[in-house]
């Protein structure tokens, strides 16, 4: 596991997490403990600050390895980026944490993923619960061929929510959330499809946000957007932090260089390094890592 | 000589037209041969009374109910039980041994000859279960007959689903289920509609399974145990034993005309469907 004795980063860390949880929760918040603890490493307490805690997990297609022995955490109300090229296991990883990759037949895992300090490949999981506090969007914006309102209230009715009013203040919060209801909210009736790309991809934030899930997973979102787009959906990743814990997959060096705070750089289904976006961009310790993001390979 | 490309090309495009005209041609003849013979032999009595004297007098109209109760009851049957079979061998099995025999058997059962559904339906409904010639008879052969092609068609259709849409609806925490119901069959309806019509279409034209299950009776039924003769039976019965070619021909206009209505109608709802999934 990459050592991450960054002490700037822990502090960071445990003021966002301060800000946001509400004091039930801060128990397990010691900022004393921490500190005495430093340097912060592998050997967390059971209850760890982490959202997402991934240990000495490996995910297997047939035999062959998606991605193996990645151990790492992610933490809340921050952006964590996965960078890597092509194959090098990024998505695999980030569709691990939603369970979503169970789809493709013949896949075993290896080792532990703890959402909310749930193992999610244990038995036991609720894989709807799951992926209900785990959001996704997807590389191309794939809003269902209904209009926007059902797009959207189709989380919620998942859940047999029909009340008019409720499902009505949903769709509108959701789509604020993705900024997008300005543009919308005059014609809620009209197809989804007839949207642009990059208000399509926004409405699918908006589809994801409308369950309220803790977690945001985007497998590069604005791979298929032009740059105006793009850096809409920049300033939106840059709000939801607020609220949400994003992790997104990017293709993009200047993208994760601007919207994350943590960066990890994947390779041939490994993870080589994990720290701060800055430290990733600026200084890496891993020559990899360094030929990587200056554009040497990759 | 050297044959230029570009000759070449034309002479391809001229074959091609001709090849296709020539099917065309063939078709318009024997639907213009039956119509022009037929047309002049419908008016409103041959469609609404019943025949007389074996079918030389009267008209069609027990036949014209026959049909559509045993066309009917036959895709009633035949299409939840086609479609839910499609569910489970697209979403909820994984491919494998069973999948792939079940499919075997599908694709064997389309390719048995219609007779042979009849001789099954003749012995196992109308004589071991004890159906007689029936309506019901019938339509429980016919929809054994018309299962592969619904199935064939639905799992067409759900495969063509994109993957993106089962994606996000598991993401957003749907059941298998849900998605299914939610996802999947809304936006296959259009082919799976399709699949239907043309089962409608098969059981319509079917005339050897039918005479071996359903009977012949020329009676309007007032049962579902009664026995009834389809529109094509009754017209392969006065063309056969030489009864009445002019009614024939009739009877022959008033099913091509029922199944070209139908599919013109399906295929405007389909569109109409598929505006809307799309």
């Amino acid at each position: 596991m990459p050592k991450r004795n960054n002490n700037d980063m822990v502090i960071s860390v445990v003021k966002s997490i301060k800000d946001k949880y509400d004091t039930s929760e801060l128990e397990m918040i010691d900022m004393e403990k921490i500190e005495q603890t430093e340097p912060y490493n592998s050997t967390l307490p059971e209850k760890s600050l982490s959202i997402i805690k991934a240990d000495d997990f490996s995910f297997y297609y047939g035999s062959k390895a998606g991605v193996k022995n990645i151990s790492m955490e992610i933490y809340p109300f921050m952006v964590t980026a996965i960078i890597g090229p092509s194959g090098c296991g990024k998505s695999t990883f980030l569709r691990s944490i939603n369970r979503i990759n169970d789809l493709i037949p013949n896949i075993h895992v290896e080792g532990k993923l703890f959402v909310n300090n749930q193992d999610i490949y244990s038995r036991q999981i609720n894989l709807v619960n799951l992926r209900q506090q785990v959001g996704m969007v997807f590389q191309k914006p794939n809003p269902f061929p209904k209009s926007i309102f059902d797009n959207v209230a189709y989380g919620p009715r998942l859940q047999g929510i029909k009340k008019r009013s409720v499902l009505q203040q949903t769709v509108e919060e959701s789509l604020q959330s993705a900024a997008l209801w300005d543009e919308v909210k005059d014609d809620l009736k009209k197809s989804a499809l007839a949207l642009s790309g990059g208000q399509q991809q926004r409405l699918c934030i908006a589809r994801a946000l409308s369950t309220r899930p803790k977690v945001l997973l985007m497998d590069e979102p604005c791979s298929a957007l032009d740059p105006i787009a793009t850096s809409k959906i920049e300033d939106l990743i840059e709000t939801l932090k607020n609220d949400y814990t994003i992790v997104i997959v990017t293709h993009n060096m200047q993208q994760a260089a601007r919207v994350s705070e943590m960066a990890a750089f994947f390779c041939l289904g490994e993870l080589i390094e994990y720290d701060l976006t800055t430290k990733i961009f600026s200084n890496p310790s891993n020559k990899q890592t360094e030929d990587y993001v200056t554009g040497r390979f990759g | 000589m050297k044959i230029t490309p570009a000759a070449s090309q034309r002479f391809v495009v001229a074959f091609l037209w001709l090849i296709t005209s020539i099917t065309l041609l063939v078709l318009l003849f024997i639907i213009g041969y039956i119509l022009v013979h037929g047309l002049g032999h419908i008016n409103w009595s041959f469609l609404t009374e019943s025949s007389r004297r074996m079918g030389r007098e009267g008209g069609i109209f027990p036949m014209i109910v026959g049909t559509i109760l045993v066309t009917g009851l036959a895709v009633i049957i035949a299409a939840p039980v086609g479609v839910l079979t499609t569910i489970y061998l697209t979403e909820y099995t994984r491919e494998g041994k069973l999948t792939s025999i079940i499919r075997f058997g599908t694709d064997c059962l389309a390719a048995i000859p219609s007779i042979i559904f009849g001789l099954f339906g003749f012995v196992f409904f109308v004589v071991v279960l004890r159906m007689g010639f029936s309506i019901i008879s019938g339509a429980l052969t016919l929809a054994i007959m018309v299962l592969p092609t619904i199935i064939r068609t639905s799992e067409e259709a759900i495969r063509a689903v994109p993957k993106s849409y089962r994606e996000v609806s598991y993401g957003l925490g749907s059941t298998r289920w849900q998605m299914v119901t939610k996802v999947v069959l809304k936006s296959a309806l259009p082919g799976i509609g399709t699949g239907i019509v043309l089962s409608i279409g098969r059981c319509i034209s079917e005339t050897a399974a039918v005479m071996l299950t359903a009977g012949s009776a020329l009676r309007m039924p007032d049962s579902p145990f009664a026995s009834v003769r389809t529109l094509s039976l009754h017209f392969y019965i006065l063309s056969r034993e030489g009864i009445s070619m002019e009614n024939a021909y009739a009877t022959a206009s008033v099913l091509i005309i029922t199944i070209l209505v139908i599919n013109v109608i399906a295929y405007l709802l389909m569109r109409r469907l598929a505006a809307k999934v799309r």
